[in-house]
């Protein structure tokens, strides 16, 4: 008798942990050919919630990590990455990407989160200014961590085009909830497991399965979060999401881009845009 | 009195205070408030001739200067005091008598203060005996920097006693003092020690007063008032030469420790060349046009 | 603790700025593509002297159709001055620089008749520090590319600018200098109030023989600033005003490609040690909260003061406040002038009554105040917390409420208990003490052993809900240019 192979549940991956989601509800994941793949978690607002009470208790310890430290973590994210390459190509054929694309795109997304860690001490240098100021005081200004980042990621990309958001914000000390790819969700959660293997701190990093329709505006409009980022062309998801960042002048950042492929989409510019210029000032007489 | 804990003294921000002295500097008197603040300033001024070469006769001329400063100009108040050496006190208290000029006398091998406790309290002494009203000493500029500080105060302590009913002014000469850190635990020392008046120079060095190092020292007063009641007196000295500046002291007098302090008892200008100054302006007050010296005599 | 004598005994005779030398028109009308134009709402507005009540000029009044005419300049406009050689676009600005130092004393004494801030202040920050403005920014217009490694920087557009009355000219300069240096063109709507020293910089501009059009200024109230705001050729908004205005126009602009900066509202904590340098600090806390009567968005309005020091910085500050002279904005001696509007001092009035309903113990320095005029003098609120209004709104006005803190991460937790992040002070003579607290502290701008202090080379910007976007500096760049 041929053996049954044992499938995988999916669950979301909140402060460390990987819960269902509090509200019971699922959707289906299909191929191309309309086979079911997986059953992924329909996440509420109330597991948003609980992502950004997670991710805000752990954002100032993770902040102040060492420069080196938060390097390090994102490097051996990509070392787990490597080890599990096999793992996340056949997640990616599953969802339609030919064996050359699924290689690809681990193989970038490993590169990319190497990418970033060698900035991890380098961006503040090229962020920073020290100020000559006209009175008798020394003067600079520093990138600091805007917060709680909640970030809409790509649909496309499952994979390269969420380590290529999410990796600048949480090198710089952010923390974030993430929204995963609503076309192919399952690699999000395969690659929480990777996260919780790796050195990073519980609840630096949140990831959610679920319906942009019924989430964005909670992403958007929960006054705890700093930041969101969104990524996509939907301009009235776009609109809404503006809409209700006002409430608390939450940083509103897009990303339009397509090809997550492309290197030009790796800079330390993504890092400094969920970063705030904090200047400081003191007297030099003594 | 007591020795001052030096862990609570307050420390200086420099350029805070750079800043605040800005502000009394760009303070703008003018009319009838310039006439008082002049008038004040006149009656203020320790009148001080202090060189090698001073004699009998210069010390007289000073002394006639002093009560007799300008006949032109009418109701004008005396200087406070008149300021020597001790060898010629005796002879500034013979010109002044029946005015009520003070004569005041440095002392403690002024100025650098390099002797023995015992030459200093001979010193003290002396003048006191010759007649001085007032005795302005110097600081162990040397032992304050080593960080002898109990040295510091005991000296001051037993010339405050050497000087029996007479005032004791004590020089910190804060141009050799470094910081303003310095300048503000030194007046705590002086002050706590006995001094009836503190003074910022001797004159013979430089820099001499200056607004931010007075600052700092009315500073140390007023705190020493908030804790005690007592009111201690102030003393720049060196450099102010211009009416302009001594408002400017004043300025920052009024707005410090306020009226209280407006008067020859708790403020003085150590000054030669001040008293000319101010009375130019008020004669150009009362006439109207601007004057020279040559109509002011200089003694 | 004995009491010092600081009544003012010795009264400074008045010392007027004199106003012989100012010119100014009865009637000002709008600036749009290089010349005085009449407004098509034909309305015009009172500009009044707010220490006397006397109106000083009449203020045209822009509508929806003089807007449109301004923003199509500037759009006429920008085709030109975003292809002109960067050197020369340079040349302008540092003319404009040099136009305003030339005029300094007479754009001082207008900014303290229209907003009635002292003249020492107008004279010794807002005017040179806005001529320095322009300066700064002059010399970078042709080496942007040196600024933003790896990118080539382009200009937006027209940029829409809507500035507050606290800085009326000072204001002008953040704004028009970064983004005409960076190739944008802009109209630029001064506040209501205080209209009178943009329109003299217009006349500057019109004399340094800037291209028509780069610059326009319109004048008129918050439904003029909403026709700039919406209108669709604007390509960047910028504005400084309050938090609320700020969140409405965020949400009309949303949804478009308007890119935005926003300094808005703050409640600044002023932070003494016991380890501070106490004279110093009081000093410092009289800045932070007193000056410019407190119209200021950066001010030090809650302030922190350790337990153990409390009552001696306490009395120290009301010394202090004895000795600050409230009167005629054109006096050179005095301190603190008058309240910008009448509106303004209604706002002010009914925070310092909620304060006493609240239960917070007032402290009001005496000072003599002329029947006429907007007067509020230097106000403390002791016996306050967190949960006081006056703690967590903003009031802009010279009123700051006390609390005092026993440790670090008290203080620390206190201070960023607030919607605002824009500005906060630190007083300590310890440097790793400095160090922790501007790390820790959610505030653009940290003013470490001083307060208040500006500079055209300075990021100056808030976190949170005082806005985002930087202006001065390098940073201040970023916002008038993209990078596609």
């Amino acid at each position: 008798m041929e053996r049954i192979d044992v499938l995988k549940t999916y669950k979301i991956f909140i402060g460390g942990k990987f819960p269902r989601t509090e509200s019971g509800r699922y959707f289906h994941v299909k191929n191309d050919t309309g086979e079911l793949l997986a059953n992924m978690c329909l996440s509420s607002r109330k597991d948003f919630r609980n992502a950004v009470v997670a991710a805000r208790k752990v954002q100032k310890s993770w902040e102040s990590a060492s420069a080196l430290n938060k390097g390090q973590v994102l490097y051996r994210i990509a070392e787990m990455l490597e080890g599990r390459k096999s793992q996340f190509m056949d997640e990616l054929m599953m969802s339609g990407s030919s064996k050359i694309a699924a290689k690809k795109e681990v193989e970038q997304s490993i590169d990319r989160l190497i990418y970033y860690a060698g900035w991890s001490d380098k961006f503040q240098q090229i962020f920073s200014s020290v100020n000559p100021v006209a009175s008798s005081h020394f003067n600079f200004s520093v990138p600091q961590a805007m917060g709680v980042v909640s970030v809409i990621a790509p649909n496309k990309f499952s994979l390269l085009g969420l380590v290529s958001v999410v990796a600048p914000v949480i090198v710089g000390g952010n923390t974030c909830i993430v929204l995963s790819s609503e076309e192919n969700p399952m690699v999000s959660i395969s690659f929480a497991e990777v996260l919780n293997t790796s050195d990073v701190p519980h609840g630096v990093v949140n990831i959610l399965t679920g319906k942009r329709k019924e989430l964005i505006s909670h992403f958007a409009s929960h006054k705890d979060v700093n930041a969101i980022i969104y990524c996509g062309h939907n301009n009235k998801e776009l609109n809404e999401i503006e809409k209700l960042s006002v409430e608390n002048l939450k940083r509103v950042k897009i990303y339009k881009r397509k090809n997550w492929g492309d290197q030009k989409n790796q800079s330390p510019y993504f890092i400094e845009r969920s970063q705030e210029i904090k200047t400081i000032w003191h007297p030099t007489e003594v | 009195m007591s020795f001052p804990d030096l862990l609570k003294i307050p420390k200086i921000d420099k350029l805070g205070v750079q800043e605040i002295v800005n502000r009394f500097c760009k303070r703008s008197i003018k009319t009838s408030a310039k006439k008082h603040g002049l008038h004040l300033a006149l009656s203020m001024i320790d009148l001080t001739t202090l060189e090698g070469k001073d004699t009998t006769d210069k010390v007289r001329r000073l002394c006639y200067k002093a009560s007799h400063l300008h006949n032109s100009l009418q109701g004008l108040p005396n200087v406070a005091a008149v300021c020597v050496y001790p060898t010629l006190v005796r002879v500034a208290k013979k010109e002044l008598e029946g005015t009520k000029i003070n004569v005041a006398s440095v002392a403690t091998a002024f100025p650098s203060g390099q002797s023995t406790l015992d030459v200093k309290l001979s010193d003290t002494k002396f003048a006191v005996n010759e007649g001085a009203d007032e005795v302005d000493m110097v600081i162990s500029r040397g032992k304050f920097l080593a960080g002898e500080y109990n040295f510091v105060y005991d000296e001051i302590a037993a010339v405050k006693e050497a000087c029996g009913k007479a005032h004791l002014k004590v020089i910190l000469e804060t141009g050799e003092l470094d910081t303003l850190d310095n300048v503000r635990k030194a007046s705590d020392i002086a002050i706590y020690a006995g001094a009836d008046f503190i003074k910022t120079s001797t004159g013979k060095i430089s820099p001499a007063a200056t607004m931010p190092v007075t600052f700092v020292m009315l500073n140390a007063i007023k705190d020493y008032y908030k804790k005690t009641g007592i009111k201690i007196g102030m003393k720049p000295a060196g450099g102010i030469s211009t009416a302009k500046i001594a408002l400017q002291y004043l300025v920052m007098l009024n707005e410090t420790l306020g009226y209280d302090w407006m008067n020859k008892d708790l403020f003085r200008f150590g000054a030669s060349s001040l008293a000319n100054d101010v009375l130019m302006q008020l004669q150009k007050q009362e006439s109207g046009y601007y004057q020279s010296l040559d109509y002011f005599s200089k003694d | 603790m004995s009491k010092l004598n600081l009544s003012k005994t010795w009264n400074y005779a008045a010392a007027t700025e004199s106003t012989n030398h100012i010119l100014l028109k009865e009637k000002y009308d709008l600036f749009i593509n290089g010349e005085f134009v009449k407004s098509n709402s034909k309305k015009y507005f009172d500009t009044i002297n707010p220490a006397t009540d006397e109106v000083i000029a009449k203020i045209s009044e822009a509508n929806k159709k003089d807007i449109d005419l301004a923003v199509k300049s500037a759009k006429i406009a920008f085709r030109r001055w975003s292809k002109l050689k960067a050197k020369e676009r340079g040349k302008y600005i540092f003319r404009i620089a040099r136009m305003i130092q030339e005029r300094a004393k007479e754009f001082a004494v207008i900014e303290s008749m229209d907003g009635g801030k002292p003249i020492r202040e107008s004279r010794d920050v807002d005017i040179p520090l806005a001529a320095n403005h322009f300066f700064y920014y002059a010399g970078w217009a042709d080496k942007l590319e040196y600024a933003f490694p790896n990118k080539t920087p382009k200009p937006l557009g027209v940029a829409g600018q809507i500035i507050p009355w606290n800085f009326p000219l000072l204001m002008a300069a953040w704004k028009i200098a970064p983004a005409i240096a960076c190739g944008n063109t802009v109209v630029l709507k001064p506040a209501e109030t205080t209209s009178l020293t943009a329109l003299k910089l217009a006349e500057i501009i019109q004399e340094s023989g800037l291209p028509k059009g780069v610059v326009n200024i319109v004048t008129g109230a918050g439904n003029t600033g909403a026709e700039i705001v919406n209108h669709p050729d604007i390509d960047k908004i910028a504005f400084t005003g309050s938090t609320n205005v700020g969140k409405l126009i965020q949400k009309s602009i949303s949804g478009t490609k308007k890119k935005s900066t926003l300094e808005l509202g703050g409640k600044g904590a002023n932070i003494i040690f016991e380890d501070a340098a106490i004279d110093q600090a009081v000093e410092g806390i009289v800045n932070a909260i007193f000056f410019n009567q407190g119209h200021v968005c950066c001010a030090g309005s809650r302030l922190f003061v350790q337990e153990s020091v409390a009552n001696i910085v306490i009395e120290k500050l009301k010394d202090r406040m004895s000795s600050l002279i409230v009167g005629n904005p054109l006096d050179k001696n005095t301190d603190i002038g008058a309240i910008n509007s009448k509106e303004q001092l209604a706002t002010i009035n009914k925070y310092i009554k909620i304060g006493q309903e609240e239960g917070g113990e007032i402290y009001q320095s005496k000072c003599s105040i002329s029947k006429k005029g907007n007067w509020c003098p230097p106000t403390l609120f002791l016996n306050v917390s967190q949960s006081h209004t006056i703690v967590q709104e903003e009031i802009f006005g010279p009123v700051l409420a006390i609390q005092t803190f026993r440790t670090i991460d008290e203080v620390i937790e206190k201070a960023n208990n607030t919607p605002f992040g824009l500005s906060a002070g630190v007083w300590t003579e310890k440097g790793s003490k400095i160090f922790k607290l501007t790390q820790e502290l959610n505030a653009g701008v940290v003013w470490a052993n001083t307060y208040n202090k500006f500079d055209p080379t300075s990021p100056f910007g808030g976190f949170k809900e005082s806005g985002f976007g930087r202006e001065g500096g390098l940073h201040g760049l970023k916002a008038y240019l993209k990078f596609e």
